[in-house]
């Protein structure tokens, strides 16, 4: 019987390997993708179009401006004369930021009154604003402590000796990366599983197949493991990827990744074929490929947390291996956990596994004979 | 047009019309695929980080400790869970039971009344970076109020000599929500638009049906009429769809006028069809045409349109790629349509980007159909 | 043929040459073709699958542009102006170009409005062609729901709204069945005759070349004759001859089919077809081993004899190589045919998709080491009773066993036993060729030593070691079904279950495919059949005819056409007796 499964796993490899359609969709998607999201997906701000309406016009708003001007995120585009553009400049988006320094300003300071300054932001875009804003009052707070100081002022009671664990420059390179070895590996895992049965049904070869001694759990065998096969070596060129072009750190062992990928690949094997086995056309392969990868990757956490969602939201993300998987590969690479740390993580998934490998079984035992 | 052709036209967009009625999977495509998406994007993305859960570790109890503990528990962001110890803390944050510590060390309220400048430790989980910036930002907020309030308590002047009045244009909740769906919008209407031609088209080829309109007196751009007059109506009504549920179900404000919205979508919506008329000139089956529009429309309009990822932080290269994406325009219009209002200094460039586009790809798919297989 | 003279022709190609790129590969569709079609009358392009006849008709459409040489059509140059052409012809493309979601009259009318018939014209029109195509009573009903007969006959409808001057049908025939078919006859006819149209006919059935008054035979892109059939028979006058002998029918035609003055040897009736070379006169007493009582009787030459014997010339293969499969070399060891054995049994078998019975309470025997058919058009329920023998599907009730196995419930090993052949020669496309005999080898449980020696085999049987590290999806069709016979036959099964094996290959693979077929049956393997081609019946021990869903009639091939016998049909064909069978079925319905 395993020889059976042997000359099923080879030829689907082959036909995998030798199409150069489907060699392409194993290559060129994923890399684009890798490179698009690698530089594109960024949280990350930089060179924030700012305008600063100066009505003080002393050495500390000036001093103020300069540490604006000085800082990579901000780019200072326009300084203002009149408060009557503000808006303006604001609506035609060509200044996300407008600093509004009062004419009391040196005054105010001097006379250990709280010395008013305006920031203006854009919330068009509600995440840049509070970066933008988070940015502007760090920029404000410190020069606001260090102008105490040097003119004797009290200091503060406490101040804050801000951290941040695993990610120390918050790069947001670093949290996407990894979550595209998950992307990638399911993408390309659930179109080679989903649609290979598909595709032998259309040719008319999946009857062959059916009228040969094989039993319906080889055949399933036969198409589920070149798709684990091909999930593991996709994500593994990724993983290299992402140490060696995007410099991500890998801090945890390959174990512990490679248990998780595993678990993950074979749980998105069996969904990949409980599709095959629903489905009697590519086109619906492909269909229901797409229905399952949307709301899989929107409700992961790829790309905005989950602790975000609506309670009745996040109780769906249970059911979704891909949740599990984003927390390992990133506590892995980032946070250097081990085999045992992520139990929490491994056994939902090994648990939907079973279950979509079981289903897949019924559910293809009742429509291959 | 001469009555003639104007008679195959009307013939065609019969034809259309009641392949639409019958067949159910255009509508479909029109108006539940973009009805879904908008609901699993519009609960499933949002950044608004609400009730986070913070370790407060407090080695030495005191005033002052309690004090400013006590600020964190007002906060709507957060949702503190005491600690005694760091060890502790960390091994919580370790197990992703808390996103954040922020760590009150044991000699805390000796060093504040000393000389002040006590520190107060911050550790943020770094892994989600966005997530942590937003973090640390609320964290600076609660503790520079925190030093305001106590500073008014006792009468002395403010440490932080400043008073900063923050004011968000547009969307003063900062909610998330609010700015996500409008450019959802732009993303799902950019794939139904190309599917919605991409596969009526595809599907002539494959039954054969195209071969025998090309032998008949119509010419191609009755054809292409034909196809981009129902499907435009169409995609306007899975638009109207969208906007109904981002407004009614969503609660986002309508700042613009309606007209302007409508008219930015027609542009838009002719770009769409435009792309889908384009793909299926070269591809011949459904399932093909299926996959490139997935391909060249859903992806760039989700990571390239600005509608999350801010467009002036990408590389340059990226930024430059992203001035082909007609999603790009279209969110800029959307987001300021919506949450500001007519602002024309937006809306007329976009326009002109979108009507540009538009006039390429229709123009590029009128060239690419001959009347020919080959 | 006086085509040459005529001013201006039909059609006219000269140097007629066209490509397609599939892939890496070049595929040469039509290659220097120089013809000319008078107009007037019909004009029939034969060939098989891949010999270029689609390309033609799209080129002569206006739909394709020629790589080199010219195209006219009535008198245009078709690349030049195929606007002007389009407004002149009439074109009819494979699955007759129908919107299945419009109904028969919402058809009518958008061909209507494209091809710009007046509202004032179209009752009359209308009236007349639903009329002529007796689709009358059907016009609010959905094209997709048409019988493949009424389909084709409203698609012609569609084509002829503005009457052409020339009506190019593709394959219109294809999947048809014979009623259909000899309807659609009528109609053309009807339209030569009476109303002046040229009608260009591309088919694959050779007896419909008879019925034209001009026919191009097209090979591999290539013009292989042109003319009248009854000039491309004519040569083969003297040569054509019914042979008879007590041996049996399949013995006699392995016999005949080696000898070196036979161009053609194909079972007719009870007997076997003989075409001699040029020159030559039958010679019993070559026959090895020899048959005394052979009787040879001359018949009038068919263009189908005269087809083969320039096919066979232009192949250089003679009658009985490659694949002179000798009974006993099958390299299968069946068990002994027994007198009463019945190896396959059906009784009452029924399978309904909803509502809709596509097999309906049938019931049959086919006895060891018998050659059985199933005949019927697309929709008759061949394929669904053949996929239910195979396992591949539950019937909805009734009984069946193969070779004492229920296939859905017994164990795998009795799937061991069966060899299967699937509509299209169902090849894994990119796998090469001996991969795929590696694979197939393997999932019937072969491997090791026994692997081998079965691959030996049928590289050595199928002639395919020129051809090992060719990918499938590359290779001609009639390669494609010799390899996927090779692959049904790499376990040596008892029973094997072919689904339309040679429907689009051409004539020479056709006989050389149904040579190795009757070699397994001699040598005591079960065949299962099922086939449109009315005249491949004959080569089945017994048949059964199938429409709607249900058995017509069932018994040996000679008998079904003895019942069809009539003072107007002395000697009836296969699709007299079809049509007959179909007709008296109406009619006993109509009576009920």
């Amino acid at each position: 019987m395993w020889r059976q499964v042997l000359a099923l796993v080879i030829k689907e490899l082959l036909a995998v390997l030798r199409d150069p359609k489907s060699r392409m969709v194993l290559i060129g998607p994923p890399l684009i993708q890798l490179v698009v999201f690698g530089y594109a997906a960024t949280f990350d701000l930089n060179h924030v179009p700012m305008a600063v309406y100066n009505q003080d016009s002393s050495q500390a708003s000036r001093e103020l401006v300069a540490h604006f001007a000085g800082s990579p995120t901000f780019r200072v585009v326009a300084m203002l004369r009149s408060g009557r553009h503000i808006d303006t400049l604001i609506d035609s988006r060509q200044a996300q930021l407008v600093l509004v320094i009062d004419r009391r300003f040196t005054r105010d300071l001097l006379t250990r009154r709280p010395a008013p300054v305006q920031a203006i932001v854009d919330g068009r875009n509600s995440n840049t604003a509070l970066l933008i804003e988070g940015y502007a009052n760090t920029i404000l707070t410190d020069f606001a402590l260090r102008w105490g100081r040097a003119h004797g002022g009290p200091a503060p009671p406490a101040v804050l000796d801000t951290r941040a664990l695993y990610n120390p420059t918050l790069s947001s390179r670093w949290f996407i990366v990894p979550g595209i070895v998950a992307l990638l590996t399911q993408v390309v895992t659930l179109l080679v599983v989903g649609l290979s049965v598909a595709r032998e049904r259309e040719t008319g070869t999946f009857d062959q197949l059916l009228v040969t001694p094989m039993r319906p759990v080889d055949i399933l065998l036969g198409k589920g493991l070149p798709g684990l096969l091909i999930g593991v070596l996709e994500a593994s060129a990724i993983i290299a990827a992402a140490v060696w072009w995007f410099d991500v750190p890998l801090r945890g062992g390959l174990l512990a990744l490679y248990f998780g990928l595993l678990l993950f690949v074979i749980a998105v094997t069996g969904i990949g074929l409980m599709i095959s086995s629903l489905v009697s056309t590519q086109q619906q392969a492909l269909l229901g490929a797409f229905l399952f990868m949307v709301p899989s990757v929107i409700l992961s956490g790829f790309a905005t947390p989950i602790a975000n969602m609506p309670a009745w939201v996040q109780d769906l993300t249970l059911v979704n291996p891909m949740r599990y998987f984003l927390v390992i590969v990133r506590a892995v690479f980032l946070e250097g956990a081990g085999v045992a740390a992520l139990v929490s993580q491994e056994w939902p998934m090994a648990a939907i596994g079973a279950v979509s490998l079981v289903a897949a079984t019924w559910l293809f035992r009742r429509r291959a004979i | 047009m001469n009555p003639v052709a104007l008679r195959r036209l009307r013939g065609l967009l019969r034809k259309e019309f009641l392949q639409i009625w019958r067949d159910p999977s255009a509508l479909a495509i029109a108006f539940l695929l973009p009805a879904v998406l908008l609901l699993i994007f519009g609960y499933g993305v949002s950044l608004d980080a609400r009730n986070v859960p913070l370790a407060l570790v407090t080695q030495r109890p005191g005033a002052l400790a309690a004090s400013f503990t006590a600020a964190f528990s007002h906060s709507p962001y957060f949702r503190p869970r005491p600690f005694l110890t760091i060890q502790e803390a960390e091994r919580a944050m370790r197990a992703h039971e808390v996103q954040g510590i922020v760590w009150l060390p044991s000699d805390f309220a000796r060093r504040a009344q000393a000389g002040g400048d006590a520190p107060i430790g911050v550790i943020v989980n770094g892994v989600d970076a966005n997530d942590a910036r937003i973090v640390e930002g609320y964290v600076q907020q609660v503790w520079a109020t925190w030093l305001t309030a106590r500073a008014r308590r006792r009468g002395e002047a403010a440490p932080t000599p400043l008073s900063v009045q923050p004011r968000v244009r547009f969307n003063p909740a900062v909610s998330s929500r609010d700015y996500l769906v409008p450019g959802l919008i732009a993303v799902i209407m950019t794939l139904t638009g190309a599917l919605l031609t991409a596969l009526v088209i595809a599907r002539e080829w494959e039954r054969g049906t195209m071969e025998a309109l090309m032998v008949t007196r119509v010419t191609m751009r009755e054809i292409l009429l034909a196809k981009l007059i129902p499907y435009f109506l169409l995609g306007m009504g899975g638009m109207a769809a969208s906007v109904a549920i981002a407004v009614l179900l969503f609660g986002v404000p309508l700042a613009g006028s309606w007209w302007v919205l409508a008219g930015a979508s027609a542009l838009f919506m002719l770009a769409a069809l435009g792309m889908g008329l384009l793909i299926s000139g070269f591809a011949r089956s459904q399932f093909v045409a299926g996959q490139i529009a997935l391909i060249v429309t859903f992806l760039p309009a989700f990571l390239l349109s600005g509608f999350v990822f801010d467009i002036g932080s990408m590389p340059r290269a990226v930024q430059w790629i992203t001035h082909v994406v007609a999603a790009r325009y279209f969110v800029a219009i959307l987001q300021s349509v919506f949450l500001a209002g007519n602002v024309w200094p937006v809306i007329l460039p976009n326009a002109l980007a979108l009507a540009v586009i538009a006039a390429i790809f229709l123009g590029l798919a009128r060239t690419v159909f001959r009347r020919r297989l080959d | 043929m006086p085509a040459a003279a005529d001013p201006v022709p039909a059609l006219r190609c000269a140097g007629l040459r066209r490509r397609f790129r599939i892939g890496r590969r070049v595929v040469v569709a039509l290659d220097d073709i120089d013809v000319s079609v008078a107009r007037g009358g019909i004009t029939g392009l034969i060939g098989a699958d891949g010999a270029g006849k689609t390309t033609l008709m799209r080129l002569a459409a206006g739909l394709l542009q020629p790589d080199a040489g010219r195209i006219e059509v009535l008198g245009i140059d078709v690349a030049r102006e195929p606007l002007k052409v389009q407004t002149r012809v009439g074109y009819m493309p494979q699955h007759f170009g129908l919107y299945e979601d419009l109904s028969v009259r919402e058809n009518l009318d958008l061909y209507a409005d494209l091809q710009g018939v007046l509202p004032a014209q179209r009752p009359a029109r209308y009236a007349e062609l639903l009329h002529m195509t007796g689709l009358g009573p059907f016009t609010a009903r959905m094209a997709g729901r048409l019988s493949g007969g009424m389909k084709q006959k409203l698609g012609l409808a569609c084509t002829l709204l503005q009457p052409p001057e020339l009506l190019l049908l593709d394959e219109p025939t294809v999947g048809v069945d014979p009623v259909s078919r000899r309807e659609l006859w009528q109609i053309i006819d009807h339209l030569t005759r009476n109303l002046d149209a040229t009608v260009l006919f591309s088919t694959a059935y050779l007896d419909e070349a008879e019925r034209c008054d001009t026919v191009l035979v097209l090979h591999e892109g290539r013009l292989l004759a042109s003319g009248p059939p009854r000039e491309i028979a004519a040569g083969m006058d003297g040569r054509s001859f019914r042979a008879t002998a007590a041996l049996g029918r399949r013995q006699l035609q392995a016999r005949l089919a080696g000898l070196p003055w036979v161009v053609d040897a194909v079972i007719q009736g009870g007997g076997v077809r003989v075409v001699t070379q040029a020159g030559a006169s039958p010679d019993p007493a070559t026959m090895r081993p020899a048959a005394a009582d052979v009787r040879f009787v001359p018949v009038p030459p068919r263009f189908e004899d005269g087809l083969v014997a320039r096919l066979r010339a232009e192949s250089g293969r003679d009658a009985a190589a490659p694949g002179g499969m000798a009974a006993g070399d099958a390299g299968v060891v069946a068990s002994p045919p027994g007198a009463d054995d019945d190896i396959i049994v059906v009784e009452h078998l029924t399978r309904r998709f909803g509502l809709f019975a596509a097999v309906d309470d049938i019931s049959f025997r086919v006895r060891r080491g018998e050659i059985f058919g199933l005949l019927g058009a697309n929709g008759a329920g061949k394929s669904t009773t053949f996929r239910m023998l195979c396992g591949l599907l539950p019937p909805s009730s009734g009984r069946l066993r193969v070779a004492g196995f229920d296939l859905r419930n017994a164990a795998a090993p009795a799937r061991g036993r069966i060899g299967y052949m699937a509509q299209k020669f169902s090849l894994y496309g990119d796998l090469s060729v001996a991969q795929n005999l590696r694979f197939f080898a393997s999932a019937y449980r072969l491997h090791g030593a026994r692997r081998t020696a079965r691959m030996a085999w049928a590289i050595r049987e199928f002639d395919l070691a020129a051809m090992l590290e060719a990918t499938a999806r590359d290779l001609p069709l009639g390669f494609k079904q010799r390899l996927a016979l090779a692959c049904a036959l790499m376990h040596e099964p008892d029973i094997l279950f072919l689904d339309e094996p040679t429907s689009g290959v051409d004539p020479l693979a056709r006989r050389e495919f149904w040579r190795r077929i009757n070699a397994l049956a001699e040598a005591g393997v079960t065949v299962l059949v099922t086939t449109h081609f009315m005249e491949e019946a004959e080569y089945c021990d017994r048949l059964v005819i199938m429409a709607q869903g249900r058995v017509l009639a069932a018994g040996e091939p000679e008998a079904i056409k003895a019942a069809a016998r009539g003072a107007n049909r002395p000697d009836p064909t296969m699709e007299d007796a079809f049509i007959a069978v179909i007709e008296a079925a109406d009619k006993r319905t109509l009576a009920a």
